[in-house]
């Protein structure tokens, strides 16, 4: 059976991993390529690498991390952040990444997504969304990683990007991310059965319960989380053993 | 060992490079069609779409090339698929190798399933060398819309809506839907599997 996913997300800036991660039994915890070859170890299904580097040498700097990361690798990875062009993904897939993720460039461009899949199949397109419940109850899409309000309702724009070619959602709530509350189960839920291709959660994920509800009340096909396994809250170990037990399918 | 890597109009095909180096193999990638020919043995990978990449092959007299090869061949994900007879992706007649057809998943009728399949799935009912110290049920990484259909070849099967094959044998022509380089130590083993245990 086809098993749910977990994938912890790397913050890179510079060609290094952000936050003050703290791991004892590597020797570079600010070394992207040896941390995610620890979780690739320990069961991580896939990683994301998300680059938050603004400079003009980020795209350099960038393949040159992904290269690395697939020698190194041996699990499937996306990279995302700012990626706006063909040409941009062209050197990211030439360089080993499997996937990439792409959020505003293809919001204010949508074609971008049609270029993508057509280019490069709808396998390694994975549209990322912010999303944020407002108080009239609605799921709007945020861009510019969350500072900038759009008028477009959440499913709306995951629906005509999958109808351009996204092959994967990775959606966030901005409403759960960082409080270790539980993720967004209404929207997952609903973009989960509303749309064809696999759906990964992200925002929110603080207890191992939490992943059982986003799987199963939620429908994910995959959950995302950075901080609770940067600082060791929950280990992936640990975390699919219990899942396991809760009969939800994942690969041990 | 004289191993060589298709390169062709298809993705992730460095990443198998990476991945043989991983396990101590330097393999060359080359569309050459001498230095394919001369080889101990080829690796046929690729993601991507079938007719056009059945139609870069023929431009370049790959197809002939490939059906005629002796020596061990490891095709992957679509290289596994071209070795098929026809892919209803786009309607294309591939290689003929395999006699096992290449159907949609969404042709199935169920209107539920997510398509492409992507992620871990288990392969079972495993035979051949191929799968030596793969244990039943192993899990491999999958990213496919289209499957073979079960039939004489099948070596390894898995469940996705439907039971098909997610391995293929034939003669020296072995095929993975899954991608051995991105299935963790599972992949390596049947990738190390076929260059020391496959002749």
């Amino acid at each position: 059976m086809l098993t749910k996913r977990i994938i912890p997300c790397l913050d890179i800036k510079d060609g290094r991993t952000v936050k003050g991660i703290n791991f004892e039994n590597i020797r570079d915890a600010g070394d992207p390529v040896e941390l995610g070859a620890l979780y690739a170890q320990q069961g991580a299904d896939e990683l994301v690498f998300l680059d938050i580097t603004a400079t003009n040498e980020k795209r350099k700097t960038l393949s040159e991390l992904v290269n690395r990361i697939s020698h190194h690798i041996n699990i499937p990875f996306t990279v995302g952040g700012g990626i706006g062009s063909v040409e941009d993904v062209q050197v990211l897939l030439q360089n080993g990444a499997d996937k990439i993720s792409v959020n505003t460039a293809a919001f204010k461009k949508p074609a971008l997504v049609h270029d993508l899949a057509r280019e490069f199949g709808s396998q390694c397109v994975v549209l990322a969304i912010d999303t944020k419940q407002e108080a009239d109850g609605e799921w709007y899409v945020y861009l510019n990683g969350g500072r900038v309000k759009t008028g477009t309702r959440c499913l709306d724009w995951a629906r005509q990007a999958v109808d351009l070619g996204a092959g994967e959602i990775l959606l966030t709530s901005m409403n759960h991310d960082g409080t270790k509350q539980g993720f967004a189960l209404d929207i997952t839920g609903t973009l989960a059965t509303e749309l064809p291709v696999p759906v990964i959660a992200s925002g929110g994920g603080g207890t191992m319960p939490h992943f059982v509800e986003v799987f199963n009340k939620g429908k994910a096909d995959a959950a995302l989380a950075a901080s609770i396994f940067h600082f060791k809250e929950i280990a992936i170990p640990d975390l699919k053993t219990y899942l396991h037990q809760q009969n939800i399918v994942v690969r041990i | 060992m004289n191993l060589v890597v298709i390169k062709y109009n298809a993705g992730n095909i460095q990443s198998v490079r990476y991945a043989l180096e991983r396990i101590g193999a330097e393999a060359l990638v080359t569309d050459d069609i001498e230095a394919i020919q001369s080889a101990d043995k080829v690796i046929f990978p690729g993601v991507g779409e079938a007719s056009s990449a059945m139609g870069y092959l023929k431009e370049r007299k790959l197809d002939a090339v490939i059906r005629n090869l002796k020596q061990p061949v490891l095709g992957i994900c679509l290289g596994m698929q071209l070795m098929c007879k026809y892919s209803e992706e786009n309607n294309t007649d591939c290689l003929g190798i395999f006699d096992e057809e290449v159907k949609w998943f969404k042709g199935l009728g169920d209107a539920t399933v997510k398509v492409p399949q992507i992620g871990w799935n288990n392969i079972y009912d495993l035979q051949t060398p191929l799968f030596t110290q793969v244990p039943q049920n192993s899990y491999c990484y999958f990213v496919h819309g289209y499957y073979a259909a079960l039939g004489k070849h099948t070596i390894a099967t898995t469940d996705y809506v439907q039971p098909y094959s997610s391995a293929l044998h034939k003669d020296n022509f072995y095929g993975t839907q899954f991608h051995p380089e991105k299935s963790a130590a599972v992949g390596e083993q049947i990738l190390k599997n076929f260059i020391t245990l496959i002749h």
